[in-house]
């Protein structure tokens, strides 16, 4: 029921706040931000009362109910360290999201908290569905309430980008829905019994034939969300285009729910066939992480050059899952956290730029830190934190991913491991462009607000945390990071493969 | 005939008998409201006869009609289809036509035309029901007599339709001529055998072809979006879900019964239409800047997804069949109840243009999010009906192994997403200078959209009991 009430609170209170917006437009923020709130101290409320390893199966909560018993569907939530995790990101970057958008969303004041908080309830559903049908409702979900965020407050292209993003999450989705069905009467054949339940499939784990095809459906619509290079054209658009609420969640939020599937259901749901694609995978990974980050270098616009660097960081999360070792593993969990804390908070710190200079171009901007100093030094924090310095959370992260590939792939972690010098530059030049250099067009406008200052104080102490004392993370995640290890380090061994 | 027939016959009396009463009545009275209220009397009056002839399941009344589950289930669709398009039509009437008591006899012929075909066991028959429904849908169609678009529209779908016709015939001829029978029940197990003979095979691709002509399958789908565009919108509704549901549902039985889809040139055949119609339907929408147009080369498209069970067979195959027409149902009256309240605040014709839904969310709020959900259960999101009906078809295709065609219809899936989102945008983003008026529907439209938003929401979230029903009116079928 807790589950439950996680995934509906957003929703419910989003769609409160929609009723009330024809009276009064604060009340609609403050409801919205309430029930931000409320989730988020729900979800420490689980982290702290129910230990973290809880039962054999490594589950903390569950939940599970019969839908439609026709299909073998059932209405089945559950929460492991790994997910819990995520819910509490989720919850964190939901509140800020609200927060960062009281002064920013004027029109449509109700309608927009509305399709955000859904875009949150769709998000929390994401990490928490245990059934395959149940997951993918959420994963579409997620797709119409982004679509509307970016279409209607985005930016000065945004029709584009919106639609770019949907056709591309959409259909890659219905690739995912052919696997998932395929994968269903597969395990149906198999063994008789016709369920979308995760754990009953992935159970008996019965390879057939077409392992290779059902688990590239998966694979492309992860791929896509993560997102992998050659897919990754509708991030850059969407992340520029969106409005700053809409590029924290995609940033912080949407892209891990593609790191969240490959290793809740691409890896382990198809061990072999997943060893199959290891390497390739990881060389997509390191492919992603240098052309991101050499992209990154050549913008000329605030919001997209952080949209590239996110194609960076997200190539080792890559590398990282499909590396398989527990260091590995640890790794990506601590990126996907820090990646969503860190460009979460460059994202928002555009906005604040945009909202303050209306632009976000690099000719334009420069020397903002004569008027805005303390904009500037959470700019240095945020953007230090981005390249992957020591004391902050990417740092973890990544250091710990390439540690864990060096023992399966040498090469692969020397190549990657020059993301960090390309890091540097495009942080760097990002500082430089921005808030260092002379002051030529003569920005004279207002530091950051207590709000503001508040929101990204908190986004500070969370990625320096990350970064200092990583370890209740650790813990937290150990048990459910098992399980996918297994899978994939089995190298195409069914027999040695343990379940859960 | 016998005193079960008679029972067992109720429905079909009752509304075969009800045209020519209001027909009759219309002549002394000539009172829009007296029509409008004995048709949906009349209509109620069926449905609850439904309920009637379910005891008297399975039986045959004469060689012609067969009243069973099946029947009484499709039956029941289209008279809760014809009640919300006539709960449409009052509001229109009253805006653009002058004597609107007739439109309502001819509904009810449809509706006889419609329930006949859904009945029908036997090639006479469905020829009747056939041309019934044809001849209503010709008056029907050009029922807006000043308007050219709707009278070129009705020409164009007689000529068409008496194509069809003729096709048809021809087709029923070379199978009676070769086998000797118009009876499903005498040809369904020597077509099953298979060993056809030429003469059989074309004229079942003919028969074949005259569905396709009827259903609007590419490239027989010529006529659709021009008589789309040019009737009045209630009538459109009409075409798009009483008609195609009555005609899929002879389809399914024929193909079922028959088991045509176990013959390699009919399957190559039927193969090729829901590509083609897939394909064509949604490349051509993507192009169109009117929404009747849109949401006529959509119904291509989704006759095409719909072939793919067809090919599918067996159990799931049909009952999948039967959910998605339910859903389809639904969601095109929703859509197209939407389009005829704009289009009956305005005097000057249909609504029909994108920028005339341009600002819609501002101008009214609920009729724009109805018919945002009504698009997006045509596209397959979840938490509306749409998403379970693909869902429920893609996984009979999984199970017969049809992954072409899946691949395909994913394909077009997420092609078809970027219209009916531009619709969406016209709505709540687009900015329009003309002034416009603010659309307020009728009590009657109103009912008809709260009821077809109510059974997309409802089997978006909770689907069983419409799954149950389509596997126990569909279950003669599974063998």
């Amino acid at each position: 029921m807790l589950l439950t009430l996680i995934i509906i609170i957003p929703a419910l209170g989003g769609l409160i706040a929609w009723m009330v917006s024809g009276h009064s437009k604060p009340a609609v923020r403050w409801i919205s931000l309430l029930a931000c709130v409320v989730d988020f101290l729900l979800s420490i409320y689980v982290w702290i009362t129910f230990p973290p390893n809880g039962g054999q199966s490594g589950l903390i909560l569950e939940q599970n109910n019969s839908w439609i018993p026709q299909f073998g569907i059932s209405y089945h939530l559950a929460m492991d360290g790994f997910s819990l995790l995520l819910v509490v990101l989720t919850g964190l970057l939901g509140a800020i999201a609200v927060a960062i958008s009281w002064n920013e969303i004027t029109e449509k004041v109700g309608s927009f908290h509305f399709a955000l908080l859904a875009l949150l309830s769709g998000v929390m559903g994401v990490f928490l569905a245990y059934d395959l049908v149940l997951f993918y409702f959420f994963w579409e979900l997620m797709l119409i309430p982004m679509y509307f965020l970016i279409a209607l407050w985005g930016h000065e292209n945004r029709i584009y980008a919106a639609v770019k993003f949907f056709i591309f999450t959409f259909l890659s989705g219905v690739f995912m829905l052919l696997a998932i069905i395929g994968l269903y009467v597969a395990h149906g054949r198999a063994t008789g019994i016709y369920t979308f339940d995760y754990l009953t499939i992935l159970a008996s784990a019965a390879s057939n034939p077409y392992s290779i095809w059902l688990m590239l459906g998966f694979f492309v619509a992860f791929a896509v969300k993560l997102p992998a290079v050659p897919i990754h054209s509708w991030l850059p658009d969407a992340h520029t285009e969106a409005p700053t609420a809409g590029s924290l969640i995609l940033a912080g939020l949407l892209l891990k729910t593609g790191a969240y599937g490959i290793m809740r259901f691409a890896i382990p749901l198809f061990p072999s066939a997943s060893s199959d694609i290891r390497t390739a995978a990881m060389v997509i990974g390191t492919v992603g992480v240098l052309y991101g980050a050499v992209c990154a270098y050549s913008q000329r616009d605030f919001k997209r050059m952080v949209a590239y660097t996110s194609v960076s960081h997200m190539g080792f999360i890559l590398i990282g899952a499909y590396a398989g070792t527990e260091m590995a593993l640890q790794g990506v969990v601590i990126q996907i956290l820090s990646h969503g804390i860190s460009t979460g908070a460059l994202f928002i710190m555009a906005g604040i730029i945009q909202e303050r200079t209306h632009t976000r171009d690099f000719d334009k901007l420069g020397g903002l830190w004569a008027t805005t100093p303390k904009l500037g030094g959470f700019l240095l924090l945020f953007a230090l934190a981005s390249l992957g310095l020591p004391a902050m959370g990417n740092f973890v992260g990544e250091f710990l991913i390439l540690m864990g590939t060096y023992q399966v792939s040498p090469v692969i972690t020397i190549i990657a491991s020059t993301g960090f010098v390309f890091s540097a530059v495009y942080a760097l030049k990002l500082l430089q462009m921005s808030i260092y250099g002379k002051n030529e067009n003569n920005w004279d406008v207002k530091d950051l607000n207590t709000r503001e200052i508040v929101t990204l104080a908190l986004l500070s102490i969370v990625i320096i945390w990350l970064g200092l004392f990583p370890q209740p993370i650790f813990n937290t995640a150990k048990q459910s990071l098992i399980a996918i290890q297994q899978s994939v380090t089995s190298s195409g061994d069914q027999e040695s493969r343990v379940i859960r | 005939m016998t005193g079960t027939d008679y029972m067992a016959l109720l429905p079909l009396l009752v509304i075969g008998y009800a045209g020519p009463v209001l027909m009759t009545l219309i002549a002394f009275w000539q009172s829009q409201k007296l029509a409008y209220v004995f048709t949906l009397v009349s209509i109620a009056a069926a449905f609850g006869a439904l309920f009637l002839t379910v005891p008297h399941a399975p039986s045959s009344v004469t060689p012609l009609l067969q009243v069973d589950l099946y029947s009484v289930f499709f039956s029941g669709l289209i008279l809760i289809a014809a009640f919300l398009v006539t709960l449409l039509c009052p509001q229109y009437i009253e805006m653009h036509v002058k004597r609107g008591a007739a439109l309502y006899v001819l509904i009810l012929f449809a509706v006889l035309g419609m329930m006949t075909l859904a009945a029908s066991i036997h090639f006479v028959s469905f020829f009747l029901g056939l041309e019934i429904l044809s001849v209503s849908l010709y008056g029907l169609i050009g029922y807006t007599l000043h308007s050219k678009p709707s009278l070129e529209a009705a020409i164009k779908y007689l000529v068409l339709a008496a194509t069809a016709s003729a096709l048809l015939l021809f087709g029923i001829a070379l199978v009676y001529s070769e086998l000797g029978s118009l009876d499903f029940r005498v040809l369904a197990p020597i077509l099953a055998e298979g060993h056809l003979t030429l003469a059989t095979l074309f004229g079942l691709m003919l028969i074949v072809a005259a569905f396709g002509f009827k259903l609007a399958f590419a490239p027989f789908h010529m006529w659709s979006p021009d008589v789309y565009q040019g009737s009045p919108a209630p009538v459109t509704a009409m075409i798009a879900t009483g008609s195609k549901v009555s005609v899929f549902a002879l389809l399914l039985r024929f193909v079922s019964m028959a088991q045509l889809h176990m013959n390699s040139d009919i399957f190559l055949a039927l193969t090729v239409l829901a590509v083609l119609s897939m394909t064509a339907g949604n490349l051509l929408a993507l192009m169109q800047t009117n929404v009747k147009r849109i949401l006529a080369y959509s119904s291509i498209a989704h006759m095409g997804y719909l072939i793919i069970p067809l090919l599918a067979g067996g159990a799931q195959g049909a009952s999948s069949i039967t959910f998605y027409l339910v859903s389809y149902v639904a969601t095109v009256v929703a859509a197209f109840g939407v389009v005829v309240v704009l289009s009956s605040s305005l005097k000057t014709g249909d609504v029909e243009n994108l920028d005339d839904y341009k600002g819609l969310a501002k101008r009214n709020p609920v009729l724009a999010a109805i018919m945002t959900l009504a698009l997006l259960s045509l596209t397959g999101i979840p938490l509306t009906s749409g998403f379970f009906a693909k869902l429920y078809i893609f996984s009979a295709a999984v199970h017969s192994g049809l992954w072409l065609l899946l691949i395909v219809g994913a394909i077009n899936t997420g092609m078809s997403a970027f219209y009916y989102l531009r619709v969406v945008y016209a709505m709540f983003g687009g900015e329009t200078d003309k002034e416009q008026a603010v659309p307020v529907p009728g009590s009657s439209s109103q009912i008809a959209l709260v009821i077809s938003s109510a059974i997309i929401l409802f089997f978006g979230v909770y689907p069983v009991p419409l799954i149950y029903l389509a596997e126990v009116v569909t279950k003669l079928f599974s063998r």
